[in-house]
């Protein structure tokens, strides 16, 4: 028996909620990247989904980009991150206001 | 010989390219190379002339294009040289008495730091005077027009480490181009109500023209001779271009630049006479200037000034023999004006040379048996000027007054005797001053090397021999090659009470009454005149200052304009247009003042507001679907 493609969604929607609420209430830099990936993968899921649900190969390959994506944003951030840290010693977001006026 | 015409303004020209580009190393071949070059556009003058003179007096015009320049619709302004008479005799003095200054120059301005540079002006300038005066349109020759007036700057200016040479030269430029605005007006107008600057289409439609029109353009073109020909009341600048090296006040300051008024108003005599009223203005500018000039130059104690005024009194007469219709006198006149008073400039020159550059009449002195032949060379350049008989000055100069009796004008003819009277008197006097009498200051003068002396001998023979060219209105031969340009000379047989003959005697009368009143006060010895000149302080200081028209601009143009300039530097600048600026800046700050306070720089401030755009764009399209 084929699992109804509703499941699927709400499993999507309470990670999203969870990254969501986690980029908005942590301070903690990594946190908050772990929030956003749990974000992207939320999405994913939902991709997949109704690509099953559709017979439909689109969605399986839009999945794909949003990895790769992920992947090289998560090299930059990481980096961007090490390099403050290693400054501060400190990986607080509410510190980093350099650029404010 | 007529199509090579082209090489008499592109030697000079080459010349001042090659010594502006390379003066260094042509440094000391400058001089040499200039005058070779403004020698061989003479010699091409002069071949050209034959060819001209091989030719009925009515082919004598030939129209010798060069390039097309600007051709815009209907408007074309080619570059093309005009061959007839009137222009072929003005190359022909501007070559000429050029040439002999240009080698004069070679010694005069030996050892000078700018050498090369002065050869390469005064070629440039030759350049220029002779597109002025070959020019076969109007906007050629204002091309002309404008580059003799940049090189008299540029030459006055020459030694701009003296504080007057350099101010100097800003004020001819600045004076001159007063009249040399009005004259490009004068041109723009002539091109739209004739659609051309041709010579030939442009003189051609004069007949044609609304009288108003006619005048308009006439005016306007008579404003720009005023300002280069230094007449009143734009006759400021040429005293004071006497601060320039004296070989380049004989050329462009009395033989040729300032002349280019006169070769206008006659080349332009169609439009002059299609006006009612413009010959007469030229004609009163003329006399009240020469009068004018001439008791300035009674004043003057620098004998360089004496000249220069003397020189805008003889432009003057030139203005006066057009304003009555005698053209070709007037052309005359102006070829032995540039002998003769080149050859007062060159003996002026030679004094300054001999002198380490002092010029001040009242202490020199008895310099005739030191330099002879510069006191010779002075003395027949001074009776030429003078007209007395037999010289070139006084068949022109009597032309010029038997012009004007026979034209009916009799006030204009006894105010030119004034003038005459006055001529002889201002000369006659620096003459005395200078090379006769005794040494009044411990000089030790020297006569000049031969390449001044050799240049001011020609002139010096110009200038006697010069009247068998126009020794009669009617029959001279300048006047007679002049005619198919000019129209014929008319014969006014009896017009007035007084023959021809009669006429000429009272101008010489005239003359040799005004050279002995000046013997008398300044040669006799029966008279002081030093206890003269201090009895007359005020009377002479008015003369010697022209009049105080140099002080009236002073007061009421230069000063207000010095005002009103720091005025704009000071406030309007300062206050307004900096303040406009900086309070748009200014404005601009506290604007963003308001805006940057969204920007609290917490991350996740930015993460909601990111967050609520994301939801709202959703409930956009939901609600819109």
């Amino acid at each position: 028996m084929r699992t109804p493609i509703a499941f699927f969604l709400v499993v999507s929607a309470l990670l999203f909620t969870i990254g969501t609420v986690g980029v908005l209430v942590r301070r903690n830099a990594l946190v908050i990247f772990m929030s956003i990936e749990l974000q992207l993968n939320a999405v994913n899921l939902t991709l997949i989904a109704f690509s099953r649900q559709l017979g439909e190969v689109n969605g399986q390959v839009l999945a794909f980009f949003s990895m790769v994506v992920a992947a090289a944003e998560v090299v930059v951030g990481l980096a961007i991150i090490v390099a403050i840290f290693r400054r501060r010693v400190s990986a607080n977001v509410d510190d980093i206001n350099l650029l404010r006026w | 010989m007529t199509d090579l015409i082209w090489l008499v303004p592109a030697l000079p020209l080459a010349g001042a390219v090659a010594l502006l580009l390379a003066g260094k190393p042509l440094r000391r071949i400058a001089g040499g190379l200039a005058s070779l070059l403004v020698g061989a556009s003479f010699v091409v003058s002069v071949l050209v002339l034959i060819d001209l003179l091989g030719v009925g007096a009515e082919e004598r015009t030939v129209a010798v294009k060069i390039f097309d320049w600007i051709s815009v619709g209907s408007f074309e302004a080619p570059v093309e040289l005009r061959v007839d008479p009137l222009s072929m005799v003005m190359a022909l003095t501007v070559t000429g008495v050029g040439f002999l200054i240009h080698v004069y120059s070679i010694d005069y301005m030996h050892g000078d730091p700018r050498y090369s540079r002065y050869f390469a002006y005064l070629n440039l300038f030759v350049a220029a005077m002779l597109t002025l005066v070959l020019a076969n349109n109007l906007v050629l020759l204002y091309v002309g027009w404008e580059g003799v007036g940049l090189c008299s700057y540029l030459l006055i200016a020459f030694w701009f480490e003296r504080r007057a040479a350099a101010d100097a030269g800003k004020k001819a430029f600045i004076v001159t181009r007063i009249g040399d605005t009005a004259m490009l007006i004068g041109i723009f107008l002539a091109f739209s109500t004739t659609g051309s600057v041709r010579f030939d289409e442009v003189f051609g439609a004069a007949g044609g023209l609304a009288s108003g029109t006619a005048t308009a353009i006439a005016l306007l073109l008579f404003a720009g001779a005023v300002g280069k020909s230094a007449q009143l009341p734009l006759h400021v600048w040429l005293p004071d271009a006497m601060e320039g090296p004296t070989p380049v006040s004989a050329l462009i300051h009395a033989a040729t630049m300032v002349t280019a008024g006169v070769y206008l108003v006659v080349r332009a005599h169609a439009i002059f006479e299609a006006s009612e009223v413009a010959l007469g203005v030229v004609a009163v500018v003329g006399i009240v200037t020469a009068v004018y000039a001439g008791l300035s130059a009674i004043g003057q104690d620098d004998l360089k000034r004496v000249l220069a005024y003397s020189t805008i009194s003889q432009l003057g007469y030139m203005f006066l023999a057009a304003g009555v219709g005698a053209y070709a006198v007037a052309i005359f006149h102006l070829v032995a004006h540039a002998f003769f008073k080149a050859l007062l400039f060159l003996s002026a020159g030679s004094v300054m040379h001999a002198t380490d550059g002092v010029i001040d009449v009242t202490r020199l002195g008895g310099l005739r048996r030191r330099m002879p032949v510069t006191a010779a060379s002075f003395a027949v350049g001074g009776l030429a000027l003078a007209g007395i008989p037999l010289l070139v000055g006084f068949f022109s100069k009597d032309q010029i007054l038997a012009a004007a009796y026979e034209a009916g004008r009799t006030g204009l003819w006894i105010t030119g005797l004034v003038a005459a009277f006055i001529t002889a008197i201002y000369i006659t006097r620096a003459y005395l001053l200078t090379f006769e009498g005794e040494p009044r200051s411990e000089l030790h003068p020297h006569e000049s090397p031969a390449l001044m002396s050799v240049p001011m001998a020609v002139l010096g023979v110009g200038a006697v021999l010069g009247g068998l060219l126009g020794a009669s209105a009617q029959t001279g031969r300048v006047q007679r090659f002049l005619g198919p340009v000019v129209g014929e000379p008319e014969a006014h047989a009896a017009a007035g009470a007084l023959s021809e003959v009669g006429l000429s005697v009272i101008a010489s009368a005239v003359a040799v009454g005004g050279i002995a009143l000046a013997w008398a006060l300044y040669g006799s010895g029966r008279v002081d005149w030093q206890a003269l000149r201090a009895r007359f302080g005020g009377a002479r200081r008015a003369l010697s200052r022209g009049f105080y028209v140099d002080d009236a601009y002073g007061a009421l143009l230069v000063t207000p304009g010095k005002a009103a300039a720091s005025f704009s530097a000071s406030v309007l600048d300062t206050r307004v247009v900096d303040g406009a600026v900086n309070g748009i800046g200014r404005a601009f700050v506290r604007l963003a003042g308001v805006g940057r306070r969204l920007q609290t720089g917490l991350v996740r401030t930015y993460a909601l507001a990111f967050l609520l755009g994301a939801a709202a764009l959703v409930l956009v399209l939901v609600v819109r679907t």
